[in-house]
Formats: structure tokens, sequence, C-alpha cells
């Protein structure tokens, strides 16, 4: 069953052409990564897959429900989880009273609000703070009750708009920890993110849109497999390297304490490393053979600048 | 029980909801205090000195004065401040409809209009010993504080802005220019009839009018008074649901 629905979903601010024709479907218990440079039209399709913003042109279903339709919007609506990008809650209220809003919003009766506001405070980890303002919170803080606010309603279907997009790590882990585990309860995920580990970490389907069109749909092991060659990343110590010694090598990237060298020719290239390691009497510290990873597909398919 | 009925409970519930949202965060902010407390209480002391009025005179100007400003304090920068704080899209895309969230701003408009003037009107009429028509008094102040908030969800309509101070200024404007064509500080009997045709225009002159009734005075009739403060109030909820509508996507984009 599809959870999601798109179809030729078209937006225009004035003249501008934000989204063109973009098409696809979620399917149930699905986690549907959408990637993009800034600018591709990410956030606009989410908006429009949420009923924030209306299409120029197209359709979308979420959960059957029509989201053209005002009526059958709130109705789709109080079965979806929403966190738009870079939206924060209310400063000036509790966290748990973020969460009571919240709840009375959903519909949901007083209990219900409070077991579940103070399960999800267990959760993120704030139920220690539950009775301070927001505005004492951190970034991190904030986006996690952003997080439990979109789930009070207990949704099928979340949409994330760049979750974890500037949190430190713990936080930034801690809600892909929940989206995983959110996932396992067969839940459907719609994420937009501009992390490429985290997408393809999560993601069972990624969709990669440029300048509003979609460019690339499928899994992320698939996508993989449109990159042209592979790599041989390499370390030595000391770390000495001339560009010019491996002749195999199509292109070469120093990252941090090493080598990444991209070639047609894994075997050549390892050989040529390792005459060149004992010619200079160095040590090899690693040498690894590299596929394509996400974030060089996604380079490829974007031309590695913003919209 | 019928869908339609049970739509509306539904919505009702939950722009309630927004309503305590917005007085939790908006009753205590500095402008909302200046301009709905502060403010009326200097212009009604302008009003007052140097002038020999009567009881009556100054219960209509007290009266009039405080709904007017307390309950179109809070509404028109509702909107803006969540823009600016960035909670307005999570509003936005809960399961609420916009109309719902705009009624709820009208309610916490009208909450704070009602209480205010109520806690000053009150002891006013003790401590001025007069005695108005109770029913009049109470039904022409719901339907002016009502017709005040629904003014707000107009002011706060246009532009779509996140800068409050924006919205204030353009909404200060109108506001003291009904002020003084609504026979507060003129009795309208007292104008010549093109500063009457220019007062009709205003939903305050309806009140201060209603007002004069319930004393015992009045100009204009009394059903009619009750009848414009309920066509303002609905005219004013229509058209600014219909322009927030129109200019929604622009808070986004």
């Amino acid at each position: 069953m599809k959870t999601i629905e798109a179809s030729g979903l078209t937006k225009y601010y004035g003249s501008l052409l934000a989204v063109d024709n973009v098409s696809f479907s979620v399917k149930r218990g699905e986690v549907f990564g959408f990637l993009g440079p800034n600018g591709a039209g990410k956030t606009t399709t989410v908006r429009m897959l949420t009923g924030i913003l209306r299409p120029s042109r197209g359709e979308v279903r979420v959960l059957g429900y029509d989201m053209l339709d005002e009526h059958e919007k709130i109705l789709a609506r109080e079965m979806m989880g929403i966190v738009p990008e870079m939206a924060n809650p209310y400063v000036d209220l509790t966290a748990m009273g973020n969460l009571r809003l919240m709840g009375e919003l959903y519909g949901m009766g007083k209990r219900e609000i409070e077991k579940r506001a103070l399960d999800l405070l267990k959760l993120f980890g704030l139920y220690e703070r539950r009775k301070s303002k927001v505005r004492a919170f951190s970034k991190g803080m904030r986006q996690r009750l952003i997080l439990a606010m979109a789930l009070i309603g207990d949704p099928e279907v979340l949409f994330l708009d760049e979750p974890t997009s500037g949190l430190d790590v713990i936080s930034a882990r801690m809600i892909r920890d929940i989206i995983r585990d959110e996932h396992r309860k067969g839940r459907t995920i719609f994420l937009t993110t501009h992390n490429m580990a985290e997408a393809n970490e999560l993601c069972q389907r990624v969709a990669i849109i440029r300048r509003g069109k979609l460019v690339a749909i499928d899994t992320p092991e698939k996508l993989k497999t449109l990159g042209k060659g592979l790599s041989v990343e390499v370390s030595f110590e000391p770390m000495v390297f001339e560009g010019s010694a491996i002749d195999s090598a199509l292109r070469v990237e120093h990252r941090g304490d090493k080598i990444r060298i991209y070639t047609d020719d894994p075997d050549a290239t390892i050989r040529e490393l390792v005459r060149y390691a004992e010619e200079k009497g160095l040590r090899i510290v690693s040498l690894k053979t590299l596929s394509p990873s996400l974030e060089d597909i996604f380079v490829e398919l974007v031309g590695g600048k913003d919209d | 029980m019928n869908w339609w009925v049970v739509r509306m409970i539904k919505t009702l519930k939950r722009s309630f909801a927004v309503a305590k949202k917005d007085m939790l965060i908006f009753y205590l902010k500095g402008p909302v205090i200046i301009m709905g407390l502060v403010f009326p209480f200097f212009l009604f002391l302008a009003f007052l000195i140097g002038r020999h009025l009567s009881g009556e005179q100054l219960f209509v100007g007290l009266t009039a004065m405080t709904a007017f400003f307390t309950s179109t304090a809070v509404g028109p920068t509702i909107i803006p401040w969540e823009c600016r704080g960035r909670t307005f899209e999570r509003l936005v895309a809960s399961p609420v409809s916009l109309t719902a969230i705009l009624l709820g701003d009208l309610q916490a408009s009208f909450y704070f209009g009602l209480a205010i003037t109520f806690t000053i009107a009150l002891p006013s009429l003790a401590y001025l010993s007069i005695h108005p028509s109770f029913g009049i008094f109470l039904l022409s102040t719901l339907l002016a504080v009502l017709s005040f908030s629904a003014m707000t969800v107009l002011m706060s309509s246009y532009p779509p802005t996140d800068i409050p101070a924006d919205v204030m200024m353009l909404s200060s404007l109108v506001k003291f220019s009904l002020l003084f064509i609504s026979g507060i500080f003129v009795p309208l009997r007292s104008l010549p009839p093109y500063g009457r045709w220019i007062s009709l225009l205003s939903p305050l002159t309806y009140y201060v009018d209603a007002l004069r009734h319930a004393l015992g005075g009045g100009y204009l009739p009394l059903p009619i008074d009750f009848i414009m403060l309920a066509f303002f109030g609905l005219a004013f909820f229509f058209v600014g649901s219909t322009i927030h509508g129109r200019v929604l996507e622009r808070r986004f984009t």
C-alpha cells in the first residue's frame, strides 16, 4: 500500500519554477530519503506533501487522503507528524506545555496527552526539564522537543525536514536512533537531509532532486552502482605523497591523513602504491578499496554545486 | 450526530487550544501591555483633564476606549510574532484549519478585551454612581469586543510580515483614525453632517452609541447599533480570513 503519492507536482513562485513535475510514491513502513543541494526544491516539495503549500499543478495523496481538499487534509494530518525545517517550539512555554498544546491540536484527551507527553519526554531525555521554559533549551534539546511534538499524536507517517541539521553529535545520534525505532514500529518516514551518511544509514530508498526535477530515485546501494569507478584510500607514515607517482590514478584527493585515489584499475593502483611505499621507505598504516559512496553519486548527479 | 456539528465542535476545541497558547504567550508581551493598558489609560487622562464631563460621559469614554484598545492590542501581532519565532509553520502544519487558528487568535483578543473592560467598567460604575441598563451594557460590550477582536484578524492579514512593529504601526494608524471619528470626544449629534456619515464607517461609533443608550441617551436606533456591531465583526473575520488564506504561502517563501 502506498502511504504517500505525489503525481506531477509542480510549483511556481511567480515566474520561478521551484518544483517541476515531480512524481513518486512511498510505501507503507518505508524510510524514504529526499536529497538535494540547497535551493533544489526539497522543502517546497515537503510543504506541498504536507499541505502547507498548494501545488501549481499535480496531486498529492497521503494515507489515501487528497491533500488539496481542506477537510481531507485535516483528517490526514491527524495521522501525520511533521517536523518543518528550522521550526521552533514555543520558547515561552515549558516542554510539557508545548506537548500539551500539540496534543490538544491533535484532538487528544487530557489523560492521553499527559501519559504520551511524559513517555516522549523520557524517550527524548527531556523529562528532567519538562517544567523548564524552552527559552533555556539548547538547539539539540529544542530539536528533540520538536520531534517529540511531531510524535504526540502517534502518527502513521512522519515528515522530517532536516531533523538533524546543525545538531551536536549526541542529539543527532539520539534522533537517528529514534527514527530507526519509529521505523521498526512500522511508521512510514519521509526524511529530507543533507547528510549522505544519514540517508545511506537510515533510508530504504532515496530520491535526489536538482533544480526542481527528480534526477534519481532508487535504493542507496543501487544508486551507488551508477558511480563511475572505484577508489583506493591509503595512509602512510610519514605522510609523504606525490600525486604524479601513480600512473593508474584518475584523480587524487587529500583527505586528512589519508589519500583517496580514484581509479578504473584498483589492482594496478594498489601495486603502484606498495611499490611507492617501498621506494620511499614509508610504512603503510591503512590501505583499502572503496566503492562509490552515496555522497559521490550525489555529487556526480547534482554537479557538486547548490542550485 | 451530524458530521457538520462534529466538525464544528472539533474546530472550536482546537481553536480554544490556540487561544490558550496565545493567552499564555502573548498577554505579557511589552507592546500588548503598552498598547492595551498603559496607552488607553493616558489617553483617558487626556480626555478627562481640563474638561467638565458628567459621570455618564466619563463612563462612556472610559469604557469605549478600554474595550477598543484592549481587544485590539493582542491580535494584530500574534502571527508576525509566530513567523518571527519560527513557530507558525509548525502550527499551520498541525491538524487545524487556518480558520480555526484565526478563530483562536480572535478568542485570545476577545477574552483579554472582555476581562479588562469589565475590570475597569464595573468599579467605575460604582465610583461614578451611575446605573446603566445592564442588559444593553452587557450585550453591546460583548458584541463590541467581539467585533474589535475580529478587526485584529483583518489587521494582521496584510502585509504578510514577520515584523510585529510593522503591523503595530499600521494598526495604530487605523485605531487612532477610528477613535476620533466615533463620537467619543464629540457626540454624534454635535458632529457636522459629513462627520456623522464618516462616523458610520467605524464599529466603535455603534458601541459608543449603544453605551449612551444604556444610560438613556443615544443617537442611532439601538437595534442598528447591535446589528452593525455584529455585521462589522462578521465582515472583519470573513475578509481577514480570506486575505490570510491568500497570503499564507508568502509567509513561508
